[in-house]
């Protein structure tokens, strides 16, 4: 039997006596979505930002394609770059043009020649409509295209698991759906991922499972329709109905 | 079809309004230029010792003769700056990047990084002066540079320690969402910095440094303590030779037009970075 992608056992993390993982266990398979919902502050990105090792844990381990990589002989350089992450505000990098954004780890951490990484980089632009824009700066382009670029920056590296942070977030309403329709395609293409959103239409679409997080462990996980239909947490349906008032669902 | 738009009568009125705003202040700006140099040329001019002042100051015959010395001594602090910036920007670089390095392995690197940036900015630029070029070759070691290699030596840790902070200020002033996006894509903390954070933190801090080396281009001629003649030090030859302060008011044109380039290009890598950020 292969290991899962993905295994979190017992993950705590503690900002300033403050509690945000306690104790998180969460697994997941390849070719699997999972979505990760729950309030401000249940621990959603710091999850990602473990797994990513961009944080370091307080206990708790995480395998990939079951390596233990908080292991801490384990250099993180090497762990990332089976992975990616695309945050909440892009973080592009202003100082270059969006084809430089997306071939900088391919040429300097892949080792791979910049004409092959151009060609990629271009090719996958192109899929997404942003061929017109390899030469621009980031400030240049939409939320929404900056947001697609950042994906792409991530996937140029043939990431094991992609860990999306929000990434609809800071887009304008009409600019979200670009960035949906490039995440639904991914699934289509068999992409391992995990994705903290606000999205309930979005997480009932495209996740196979969905994890809600609540004080820092998942409360509560299962199919879409039974997590945001028929939660049986107290927990969940409290934050479902707030998510309901607010027209989110 | 496009049709062209046809401003409306009260967009013509708004144009038209401050058309006669704009004439009316550039009218007032120069009157009340005009009535403030009048005042100062009737003040300075009328003043009872005015004959005195202009002779001793504005003599354009000791002008002409003073010139090629005090330009032979410009020509030295000329090759100096270029030499001692280049020299303090690098040791500025290098010393603001040792300060970022983290864990306990760089602890001495980062603690000597930290004790020159305090020693150096604090230590005045003259006493600095005197040691390396009467200190030094005072130890009589075999292959003591020249006096004027070190008095540049003494320029560029002292200007080192400047710059130093102010590319600390640029290296901070990047968001650790630079980092952690570079860090997430592999890249190890050498690449981050040289290929992320110090672009993007030397672009930022330009301005600053510019205006550094502005202020080193008039710091150079110090070395004239030590021996060595540059523009001031020639001045103050000529004007001992002729009695007439005339040859400082040369020196001192001479530097503010050598200053000109330099400030125009702060200005305009300023007012650049300040539409590249607008655009962000």
């Amino acid at each position: 039997m292969t290991p899962p992608v993905l295994s979190c056992r017992g993950l705590r993390k503690v900002y300033g006596g403050q509690v945000v993982l306690d104790g998180l266990d969460l697994d997941v398979a390849e070719h699997e979505v999972v979505a990760l919902i729950g309030a401000s502050g249940s621990g959603k990105s710091t999850l990602l930002r473990c797994v990513n090792l961009l944080e370091e844990l307080d206990d708790g381990t995480i395998h990939l394609d079951g390596d233990h990589i908080t292991d801490p002989r384990v250099d993180p350089d090497r762990v990332r770059r089976r992975m990616g992450i695309v945050f909440q505000a892009y973080n592009l990098f202003p100082h270059l043009r969006v084809l430089d954004n997306i071939t900088l780890a391919p040429v300097r951490v892949h080792g791979r020649s910049r004409a092959e990484a151009e060609a990629q980089a271009r090719e996958l632009l192109a899929r997404v409509g942003l061929a017109d824009k390899a030469e621009a700066y980031p400030d240049r382009l939409s939320g929404g295209q900056q947001q697609r670029v950042a994906i792409i920056r991530a996937l140029v590296n043939s990431p094991r698991l992609l860990l999306l942070d929000e990434v609809t977030s800071a887009l304008d309403p009409e600019l979200v759906g670009e960035v949906l329709t490039m995440i639904r395609d991914l699934k289509a293409e068999g992409m391992t991922m995990v994705l903290a959103t606000h999205e309930m239409g979005f997480a009932r679409e495209v996740a196979d499972r969905v994890c809600f997080l609540d004080g820092g462990r998942v409360l509560e996980q299962g199919p879409p329709e039974q997590v945001l239909g028929e939660p049986t947490q107290p927990r969940t349906r409290q934050f479902l109905h707030r998510i309901i008032a607010a027209g989110r669902l | 079809m496009r049709t062209v738009h046809q401003p409306s009568p009260i967009a013509l009125e708004r144009a038209a309004y401050r058309r006669r705003q704009t004439v009316r202040s550039v009218l007032i700006a120069a009157a009340s230029t005009g009535v403030l140099g009048t005042l100062l040329v009737v003040a300075v001019t009328g003043a009872p010792g005015w004959q005195r002042v202009r002779q001793s100051f504005l003599d354009a015959g000791v002008a002409r003769a003073a010139l090629p010395e005090v330009a032979a001594g410009l020509w030295l602090n000329l090759r100096l700056l270029v030499f001692c910036a280049l020299g303090a920007l690098a040791v500025g670089l290098v010393v603001a990047t040792l300060r970022t390095l983290r864990g306990p392995v760089f602890f001495p690197v980062r603690a000597l990084a930290t004790g020159y940036t305090y020693t150096f900015r604090g230590l005045p630029l003259i006493i600095v002066l005197y040691v390396f070029t009467l200190g030094v070759p005072g130890l009589r070691l075999r292959g003591t540079p020249p006096v004027l290699v070190l008095g540049a030596i003494a320029l560029i840790l002292v200007y080192g320690g400047y710059i130093a902070e102010v590319f600390r200020a640029g290296i901070e002033s990047v968001h650790p969402s630079q980092l952690a996006a570079a860090r997430s894509l592999g890249l190890t903390y050498r690449q981050t910095m040289r290929f992320v954070v110090l672009p993007q933190a030397v672009r930022r801090v330009a301005p600053p440094l510019l205006n550094d080396i502005v202020a080193l281009q008039k710091d150079v001629g110090l070395v004239s303590l030590a021996g060595p003649i540059d523009a001031v030090r020639a001045a103050q030859i000529a004007t001992a030779e002729t009695f007439n302060y005339t040859p400082y008011i040369v020196a001192g044109v001479l530097f503010v037009l050598l200053a000109i380039p330099l400030v125009a290009v702060t200005d305009w890598v300023t007012l650049r970075a300040a539409r590249r950020q607008a655009a962000r």
